[in-house]
């Protein structure tokens, strides 16, 4: 599993990387997208499947609202081309065959990593891992704080704590952003 | 936006300051019972939200308002990293290192920085929400001059 991995982490770093040097935003976003991609599989593979049926769900989001974008404000060209092709049938029913086998190439690329991934989960009613058991049993002692809750998002997740309020002051910077119709005096 | 009837308008005086009171306790408690500062924060930005609606947007200058809570929204967001860093300076060569003396389990003052953390991120969420608020407030007052 371990090189699985590895190799899965090499593709991400490339791609991260090619993104930033791409010359075209599209291919950009695309690489991008390997990242989150590859991403979801990294966290099949490390036993986390709510994650990555997330991750799956905001990467393609995403991905789909940025290339619309792009599309809409970058590429004038593409959009012309599809206007001219569309007299002869053939050009779109290669384009449609290729999307759906696209998708289901990817379906089943990720129907693979599931199974693999329910495989490797504990079997149905034992609830506590390993972590939990030790959260569990000597997280009061270790941080002296009576509600087991608190002192495991205070001391322990102290970096889950500390991005979602970064994520509440990003939303509230968002919405100042959006709403402000006149500037400061 | 107007504000509402008599009642409203009395009953919110009346039961305004037990929910800031209680908001404030569950922040202050969140290390002994359930709650802590994202749910004592939602009470805290309630109280100010309760009032702007029952009394309409004339009864604070909902500017100023406004630019405060995201001073103090900012503020906040910093101390909270402060006393992350703090215990990294200290020794403890951690992030979120515990730092100060965790005390007997139970009593209000114990369990270290746990309770500051619950002070700042309770005066975030309070004020991020109540920026939130009041930016819409002042949106719906623009549009429709």
């Amino acid at each position: 599993m371990e090189l699985t991995l590895s190799v899965l982490l090499l593709f991400m770093i490339i791609g991260a990387i090619y993104a930033l040097f791409a010359e075209d935003l599209l291919s950009a976003l695309i690489s991008c997208g390997i990242v989150g991609y590859g991403l979801v599989i990294c966290f099949l593979l490390l036993k986390a499947p709510d994650l990555a049926i997330v991750q799956i769900v905001v990467e393609t989001l995403t991905l789909i609202i940025m290339v619309a974008v792009v599309l809409d404000s970058t590429r004038h060209d593409l959009r012309e081309k599809v206007v001219i092709h569309e007299k002869g049938n053939s050009y779109i029913n290669a384009k449609y065959v290729f999307n759906v086998l696209t998708v289901l190439v990817l379906a089943l690329f990720f129907l693979f990593f599931f199974n693999q991934a329910i495989y490797k989960l504990e079997a149905f009613g034992e609830h506590t891992t390993r972590m939990a058991t030790a959260y569990i049993e000597q997280g009061a002692e270790k941080t002296g704080s009576a509600n087991l809750v608190t002192g495991i998002i205070f001391d322990f997740r102290g970096y889950d704590t500390l991005g979602e309020a970064t994520i509440l002051f990003t939303a509230v910077v968002g919405v100042l952003t959006i709403l402000r119709l006149k500037g400061h005096k | 936006m107007q504000g509402m009837s008599p009642i409203v308008k009395k009953v919110a005086q009346l039961v305004m300051g037990f929910i800031f009171v209680y908001g404030i306790y569950i922040i202050t408690h969140g290390h002994l019972t359930p709650g802590g500062g994202f749910a004592g924060g939602a009470f805290l930005s309630g109280t100010f939200i309760l009032l702007v609606l029952s009394f309409g947007s004339n009864v604070l200058n909902l500017r100023r308002e406004e630019e405060e809570a995201s001073e103090i929204e900012g503020l906040a967001i910093f101390t909270f990293l402060l006393l992350a860093v703090i215990g990294f300076l200290l020794g403890m060569r951690v992030f979120f290192g515990n730092f100060l003396p965790k005390g007997r389990i139970g009593e209000l003052i114990s369990a270290g920085v746990i309770p500051l953390y619950n002070i700042a991120v309770g005066v975030e969420v309070g004020a991020a929400l109540l920026t939130i608020f009041l930016a819409l407030v002042i949106y719906k007052e623009e549009i429709s001059k």
